[in-house]
């Protein structure tokens, strides 16, 4: 009977298939992440179109007993630039990722803070789209739209906020100790996760935004 | 069959905080402990579901009952099958997938051993959180399937639902972490050799189930917040008066509680495949077909929710096309049944425990399959929906299938758990107490059903049709409450004075039980490196496999790399002497293995993350409402503090 030889971090431990285990991980969470942001999204289409009273995303709307009128409330021009911002922000990641794997200490903490500042932006964007809806009338209380709009809208900035953060984590890494090439399966995990809040914001953009 | 020796195994003495006590089990990671933990809560709520469906039964045992009020009785059938779905059935499956899969697949743990101790810790909280509703004397009541708008603000005032719905939620976390961990587990940390081909059944269908939890749980995560939001917040999203869709509750529920009936009855159906085929001394019949299969449940249980809402006018293509989508999961529901009786014909059958309840499965769950495929058709539904038909359907199948697979689990790997086997004679009394008291319980509720008795009524008038049955039906509950504690008598006794098992008290064949009982920390000195499905028999009694396929003669074993060095170890069948030789163990230390350490850290998280939800449920409170959000964002900095402490602390020592 043989003992094992000491191994050193528990990238070397033997696996099955030779990945690192987070690597699987994170596609069962991605494939979940598939279904709670699938279930959101079905919720808006399905409501779509049934609210009471306004305000609606693409028409104006006017209050019969006030007669106030509510314009159609989605802005595309500052919501595609928010898009833009974000989808570059993908770009960043891919390139942080690119020299962590080839040891560019000084590339890897631009990219990082690139990405990390992108999604803070697009944070931004979706801070300024709120409070103006709250002002134009529109909370989540106010109708099906307000609702469903929020929630869905809200989970995905949440999704970008905890990716903002791992980023921020990964970059205060960088600069406490480096990020080597061997650490690049910590970059690899936050992009796959980076990207896909990314794909999840393309769906939404189109299917609420864009078709009317 | 039970090797003859002295004393379970025994270990090094414990000598830090981490190995005795309490705190062994506060801080642990260990797999085996976890899967402990599990088993002991599922009982024990086991007694507390147990215990409402015994007062359900004397309430309702003759016309008028006046035991309970209705208001009480609401929250009784409520809790009771809250209890029995979400905190028996499935941490007893949790508690088999903890300890067995990764003995099962030659691993030393989980994938992510402190992940899986945060599932455990958080379904614990999150049990106690939908519990908490008794001592504040508002316990849920709107059904384990809350239907939304019903359970509402408006329709359902007070704290009563509020508990359901914060503790589901949390439930759902720890489901969702424990689904993760799992699938990772299964792919990735399989022996040497163990192709898929090769995983023992029970392993199959666990990992089934873990892709059902994954992508099933997040559907009602979305309902329930949604509800919660509309409880707490105002939200329109089951508001009809604001346009909403009286329906998507019911269809996101059931998008998820379809699947979820499969979560809870694919694990007894990878235990009884286990069982099978040790108690006939024969492979069991067409293992792949039963993988297929179990898969082939998996798919389709996500293409059958509406059967559920077929009283809800759906309309003829709807119904249609789900009446049929029913139908189509009977054929391999029914080839799994087909097998198991194969797996039997001809074997050398021992009548032991674990193989009574196993058959008992079969007999029991095939009459509630066949109950199902009656509501299949919705002409069919329409008479039975909401009557006592529907209830006895879904006992036969989760007592009569999940809860015998889960006792015959329970006393086939007891002697592996805790080194001693389970009373033989006290176990035949216990199922033959359980047969008996459960075909006298929900058998009658087919004729009450059919006669027109609707579920969920507390009172029932006389000379209906119905007096007799509901009688009977509460003397098998008397009866299975005494079969229950002839169980836990059996669990606690043998613990101390249960004859002794060795490695292998049942000649099994797959690799679990090459280990001693209990088994090491580290469950494997060396990994062994897998030939075939029954490496076991291979070993002792090559005859039984002959027809299963082995590695090829001509193919070399592979030369594995384990931790950047080559090995050549490959399973050698240990010999009856060898095991009753050995009595002590090395430590991992000792053996150079690296193990992960103990750690309180995911303890500390998941009570960050209950408290954050105990802040929410404040905002509802009458004494304490300002409070809720300095509560609920302590919570959350608490959680976030212990999980970067988490995540940023090594899993393994750093020297050793």
């Amino acid at each position: 009977m043989t003992a094992i030889p000491h191994e050193h971090g528990h990238a070397h431990h033997y696996t099955t298939t030779g990945l690192d285990h987070r690597k699987i991980a994170i596609w069962a969470f991605i494939g979940s992440e598939c279904l709670f942001f699938g279930s959101l999204i079905s919720t808006y289409l399905i409501y779509k179109g049934r609210s009471v009273v306004g305000p609606f995303p693409h028409e104006a709307w006017t209050n019969p007993s006030t007669g106030q009128t509510f314009p159609a409330i989605l802005d595309i021009p500052v919501t595609s630039a928010s898009t833009f911002v974000l989808l570059m922000s993908s770009l960043f990641m891919v390139l942080a990722h690119a020299s962590v794997v080839r040891g560019d200490r000084k590339y890897s903490k631009i990219w990082l803070a690139a990405t990390a500042l992108a999604g803070a932006t697009f944070l931004g964007f979706q801070a300024f789209e709120f409070t103006s809806f709250v002002h134009e009338g529109l909370t989540p209380r106010t109708n099906l739209f307000g609702s469903s709009f929020f929630i869905l809208t809200g989970f995905h900035g949440a999704h970008v906020t905890a990716g903002v953060i791992w980023l921020i984590t990964l970059l205060f890494i960088d600069f406490r100790r480096g990020l080597r090439p061997a650490d690049a399966i910590n970059v690899d995990l936050c992009a796959l996760y980076w990207h896909f809040v990314d794909v999840v914001w393309i769906a939404i953009f189109t299917l609420i935004y864009l078709i009317q | 069959m039970a090797t003859t020796v002295a004393a379970p195994p025994r270990y090094a003495v414990p000598h830090t905080k981490y190995e005795r006590g309490l705190w062994s089990w506060l801080a642990t990671v260990d797999h085996k402990k976890i899967g402990q933990l599990y088993l002991y809560t599922a009982i024990a709520f086991f007694l507390i579901g147990g215990l409402e469906a015994l007062i359900i039964r004397e309430q309702l045992k003759g016309p008028n009952g006046q035991l309970v009020s209705a208001e009480m009785y609401n929250q009784l059938f409520t809790m009771h099958g809250t209890t029995m779905i979400f905190l028996v059935i499935m941490p007893m499956g949790a508690a088999f997938f903890n300890y067995l899969i990764p003995l099962q697949i030659g691993a030393r743990d989980v994938a992510f051993p402190r992940l899986n101790a945060f599932s455990y810790w958080v379904f614990l909280l999150g049990a106690l959180f939908m519990n908490a509703g008794w001592i504040v004397g508002a316990a849920p009541d709107g059904g384990w399937f809350a239907y939304a708008p019903l359970t509402t603000q408006q329709f359902s005032p007070g704290l009563n639902m509020d508990f359901w719905v914060i503790g589901l939620q949390i439930l759902g976390l720890s489901s969702l972490a424990a689904g993760f961990n799992f699938i990772t587990t299964i792919i990735n940390l399989r022996a040497p050799g163990m192709h898929f081909m090769r995983m023992p059944i029970f392993t199959w269908m666990s990992f089934v189930t873990q892709f059902l939890l994954v992508l099933a749980f997040p559907i009602i995560t979305v309902a329930v917040t949604f509800l919660m939001l509309d409880r707490f917040f105002g939200t329109n999203f089951y508001t009809i008066t604001a346009g909403a869709d009286p329906l998507l509750w019911q269809h996101l529920f059931w998008l998820f509680g379809h699947p979820e009936v499969y979560i809870l009855i694919l694990p007894a159906f990878g235990l009884v495949s286990e069982v099978l085929p040790v108690f006939s001394r024969k492979p069991l019949f067409g293992y792949p077909v039963m993988v297929y299969s179990g898969i082939l449940i998996g798919f389709l249980g996500f293409g059958v929710w509406a059967h559920h809402m077929f009283a809800v006018g759906m309309g003829p293509i709807a119904d249609s096309v789900f009446g049929v989508t029913t139908m189509l999961i009977a054929i391999p529901t029914g080839v799994k049944i087909f097998n198991w009786l194969a797996t039997m014909h001809g074997g050398s059958l021992r009548f032991t425990t674990p193989m009574l309840f196993a058959i008992g499965l079969i007999a029991l769950f095939t009459i509630g399959g066949i109950s199902g495929i009656m509501h299949s058709s919705p002409p069919a539904d329409l008479q039975q929906t909401d009557t006592y038909f529907i209830v006895a359907h879904f006992h036969y199948v989760l007592f009569g299938g999940s809860m015998m697979g889960i006792f015959a689990g329970t006393y086939f790997f007891y002697p592996k758990i805790t080194g001693r086997l389970m009373d033989e004679r006290l176990g035949k009394i216990h199922f033959w107490l359980t047969f008996v008291g459960m075909n006298l319980a929900f058998f009658p509720m087919h004729f009450a059903g059919l006669n027109g008795m609707p579920r969920r009524i507390y009172q029932y008038q006389a000379n209906q049709g119905w007096d007799i049955e509901n009688l009977v039906s509460t003397w098998g509950a008397r009866i299975l409450g005494v079969a229950t504690l002839v169980f836990i008598w059996n669990f606690v006794k043998s613990r101390r004075s249960g004859a002794v098992a060795g490695r292998d008290p049942w000649g099994a064949a797959t690799i679990e039980w090459t280990l001693p009982s209990p088994p090491p920390e580290y469950n494997y000195a060396v990994i062994p490196t897998i030939t075939s499905r029954y490496p076991l028999w291979d070993a002792k009694s090559p005859e039984l496999t002959a027809d299963v396929p082995h590695t090829p003669e001509g193919e070399k074993r592979t030369d594995v790399s384990v931790g950047g060095k080559e090995t050549h170890a490959s399973f050698k069948g240990p010999s009856d002497t060898h095991m009753a030789s050995e009595v002590a163990h090395p430590s991992a230390k000792e053996l150079g293995i690296a193990m992960p350490t103990p750690t309180i850290k995911p303890l500390l998280a998941s009570i960050g993350l209950t408290v954050m939800f105990l802040g929410l449920i404040l905002k509802h409170s009458v004494n304490y409402q300002s409070l809720w959000l300095p509560v609920l964002l302590a919570g959350v900095a608490f959680f976030v503090v212990s999980l970067y402490a988490w995540l940023l602390s090594p899993l393994e020592p750093e020297h050793h």
